[in-house]
């Protein structure tokens, strides 16, 4: 295929190919994009898409492969030749800067020399006309996750891309404001630009792409139209193989159950000027209960998980109970020894040491609760013990690893993330906190990290799910909380609780009024 | 009064030499490096001052000199850090160590020459004016020059694209790689620019402030330069306050000492940097201030993944 002029395809991609050591993250990969269409990049975590955008963007270099723009064939160097040919992006994790302004941040990216307040005028008057309202004075450190992703979507647009790259945009928005970015696509379609929407969110990518293309461990193994595939016939291609689905049997009697983890009126003060600060929390999880909180990335989870945990104690003792007894002032190690067990949302340098071994970080999480296993006469470790602990878990959990015992940071982030929900389980905790427990974990582990959680519960002890992504609560949990700013709503009982509800209240509406900040689009 | 203008000088010319070197650090730090190689760069810059304005008789070689040998070494840290992605606390403490051996090294036969000093600015009817001539018009010119730099960098720093995307570096060298900013180009030239400015504060002592080469003559000023900005929040006006707090306690404990002053003079001599401290601290409070101008991504190497 030879230019050609009559080619409707914008992007065209022949055998992109990329290795990383021995890991070949995208091996020869096709890919058309044509002019006006939403085009679906599917695949799961480690699939090859975000590299395969990042070449496209010329932030990773191929080590073979042609891509062709227009028909013409173009070799992308740099984010700054990207763009002059009309590829814009908006990052998976947002590539703005906190400690400026709105506008400052859009400045940086255009390559024009106009003046900031110029440029304030132009995004904000964009940014109201596509109906996603954005102050350009405000500081990037203040704003929600939903905000930054306006601020990304605008920089972008205001570089007149014909192609819109999104990589995961949705994974951080209520559903309503998820709404609102589908409409904003769908316009910008209907002016004739071509978008590239990377997601693993089968049911959006039904709604709003016109076709797909499906990839799994760095190959294409499909194109297909996915309005006329089901979620079910995508999820297998995906994987490749069917999915098993989580089982949750009804909790019996909870309303009489002990009450393991109990929280009272917890207040925080914001640690630094972006944090956020905690209002009076009240929650309690009983025996044999999963109770899951939402909310949108920022409104103050980690700052709870901390509090929780013991990373930082509270003043007020008797804000945080374990079974029954005062736990606010123990630090971690104090409330573990109280039979509660934590899994942070970050792997690498707060779940994991990354350049210790797992057997390791098994010590450095459980010498003091284990201690007589673990730790002989005289403070003398016993490897031994450890070695062989460590051992279990990578069994039970079905841990993938290239060596009997490596590095942490050798792990993939989801056989890592297996591992430490496995290290914590494995001492059958009465209380089980967790951040984030499937984030970036493919579907196949994904679902057997959810399934044991709701084993653990039913098995007696009581589990606090903190996580972004609703589906995964709506899976687990018996009931589902809302945090939003700092404050924490009302467990919902999930017979009661919808994605609308929930929606909502992520959007900080109180339950039963409308949500102001989407009608003011 | 003449003693008034004289102290006042005096306190002008303690605070210049720190002033520059921390005002070029301000820079690279605003980048993102840390440098901690200050007082290397500024003893490199003080033989090479005093060098060349010995050997050629001229003081204005001298300054070239000063500057130009301060970028040099820079550039040896830049390459290391920037290039190599070594550690950039210890490649600067090697590089502090390195300077003050291999000056000491290159000044051997300079000790006890009389070397040459830049002139002060004489202006026929202005510098005779009582009081202010001798303070606005009278004074060597690298305090012009410190003066001048301030302004600059602040004009640079925050009305400027390119100084937008120097801090944009320093805030998120990732962000900043995505975007397709040339992280390190910009890290190298502002190095080399702190290494300049070093250079140049060093040659300030050589041939202003005691216009001699004496071994180790930097005395610790490029630490206290580095501990003024961060006690600065990285902002160039007050680092310009900190540097003349801390010339002005100097003098002023030199002074009582010289009085005779009942207080032990251990006391005294460690006041400058207490009331540093203190004052910086105290007009550093507001902590979402300090927050937004500390450059998050200080100190830490940047590999891009290709």
């Amino acid at each position: 295929m030879s230019a050609n002029q009559d080619d409707a395809n914008l992007l065209e991609v022949r055998g992109l190919t990329k290795t990383f050591g021995t890991l070949t993250a995208c091996d020869h990969v096709d890919l058309t994009v044509a002019k006006g269409e939403i085009h679906a990049l599917l695949g799961e975590n480690g699939a090859g898409k975000s590299t395969l955008v990042k070449m496209l963007f010329g932030t990773l270099e191929p080590n073979s492969g042609e891509i062709f723009w227009n028909g013409q064939a173009v070799t992308i160097t740099n984010p700054g030749f990207a763009k002059k040919l009309g590829i814009g992006m908006v990052f998976q994790h947002f590539s703005l800067f906190e400690a400026l302004t709105a506008a400052e941040n859009i400045a940086l990216s255009l390559d024009d020399g106009s003046p900031i307040s110029t440029i304030a005028a132009k995004a904000r008057a964009l940014s109201y006309s596509y109906g996603l309202p954005l102050d350009p004075q405000s500081l990037v450190g203040d704003l929600s996750v939903g905000e930054r992703q306006r601020i990304e979507i605008i920089r972008c647009l205001l570089q007149t891309p014909q192609l819109i790259i999104l990589d995961e945009p949705t994974s951080v928005l209520t559903p309503q404001e998820a709404d609102n970015l589908f409409e904003t696509l769908e316009r910008l379609r209907s002016e004739g630009k071509s978008i590239l929407y990377i997601s693993h969110r089968l049911e959006e990518v039904k709604r709003i792409c016109d076709r797909a293309t499906v990839l799994r461990h760095g190959k294409v193994v499909g194109h297909c139209n996915p309005r006329k595939e089901t979620a079910a016939s995508l999820a297998r291609m995906m994987v490749g193989n069917d999915v098993q689905a989580v089982v949750r049997a009804p909790a019996q009697g909870i309303e009489t159950a002990q009450p393991l983890l109990e929280i009272r009126g917890l207040s925080r003060k914001p640690a630094t000027p972006f944090s956020i600060p905690l209002k009076n929390i009240n929650l309690t999880v009983r025996a044999g209960e999963v109770i899951g909180i939402a909310g949108v990335a920022g409104n103050g989870q980690g700052e709870f998980f901390e509090s929780v945990s013991g990373e930082v104690p509270q003043q007020d003792a008797a804000s945080v109970r374990i079974r029954g007894k005062d736990a606010g002032g123990l630090s971690i190690t104090g409330r573990r020894l109280m039979g509660a067990a934590f899994v942070p949302e970050e792997r690498l340098g707060h779940g994991a040491a990354p350049r210790m071994k797992l057997s390791e970080n098994l010590l450095l999480s459980r010498h003091a609760t284990d201690g007589k296993v673990f730790v002989g006469a005289g403070g003398m470790v016993k490897s031994d013990a450890i070695y062989a602990a460590a051992q279990r878990i990578i069994k039970a959990m079905d841990v993938r690893k290239s060596a009997a015992d490596p590095e942490a940071a050798a792990l993939s982030g989801g056989n890592l993330q297996k591992f430490i929900v496995g290290r914590e389980l494995d001492r059958r905790p009465s209380v089980m906190v967790v951040n984030q427990p499937t984030w970036g974990v493919d579907a196949g582990a994904a679902a057997h990290i959810r399934q044991t959680l709701i084993e653990l519960a039913r098995s007696g002890s009581a589990v606090l799910v903190i996580s972004q992504d609703l589906d995964e609560l709506f899976e687990i949990s018996d009931a589902i909380a809302v945090m939003h700013n700092g404050e924490l709503s009302k467990p919902l009982p999930i017979a009661e609780a919808t994605f609308e509800k929930i929606g909502l209240l992520m959007g900080g509406a109180e339950p039963g009024h409308a949500e102001h900040a989407l009608e003011t689009s | 009064m003449d003693i008034t203008v004289n102290i006042l000088l005096t306190i002008a010319t303690a605070a210049t030499p720190l002033l520059i070197a921390a005002i070029g650090e301000l820079v690279v730090e605003r980048s993102g490096v840390l440098n901690l190689g200050v007082e290397g760069m500024m003893i490199m810059g003080a033989v090479g001052g005093f060098g060349a304005g010995y050997l050629t008789g001229s003081p204005w070689i001298g300054l070239l000199a000063a500057i130009a040998l301060g970028a040099v070494f820079s550039l040896l840290f830049a390459v290391m850090t920037l290039s190599l992605a070594t550690n950039q606390v210890a490649t600067g403490l090697s590089l502090t160590l390195l300077g003050l051996g291999l000056s000491g090294m290159m000044g051997t036969s300079f000790v006890g020459q009389p070397g040459a000093r830049l002139p002060n600015l004489d202006i026929p009817g202005l510098t005779a004016m009582p009081v202010i001539g001798r303070l606005l018009f009278g004074q060597d010119p690298i305090f012009y020059i410190s003066i001048a730099l301030t302004a600059a960098v602040m004009w640079f720093l925050f009305k400027t694209r390119t100084g937008l995307t120097l801090r944009s570096i320093g805030d998120s060298h990732t962000s900043a790689h995505a975007l397709g900013i040339k992280v390190i180009r910009y890290r190298y030239l502002a190095v080399i620019f702190g290494g300049a400015c070093a250079g140049l504060a060093g040659g300030h002592l050589s041939l202003v402030y005691t216009p001699q080469w004496v071994e180790n003559m930097t005395a610790g000023r490029g630490w206290i330069a580095l501990a003024l900005v961060v006690f600065a929040s990285w902002r160039p006006w007050r680092v310009l306050a900190g540097a003349y707090i801390f010339g002005a306690v100097w003098i002023g404990q030199l002074h009582a000492q010289a009085f005779g002053i009942p207080v032990p003079s251990q006391l005294l001599s460690s006041l400058p940097y207490l009331a540093t401290i203190v004052v910086l601290v105290l007009i550093s409070r507001n902590k979402r201030l300090t927050m937004m101008n500390t450059p998050a991504s200080l100190g830490q190497p940047f590999v891009p993944d290709r």
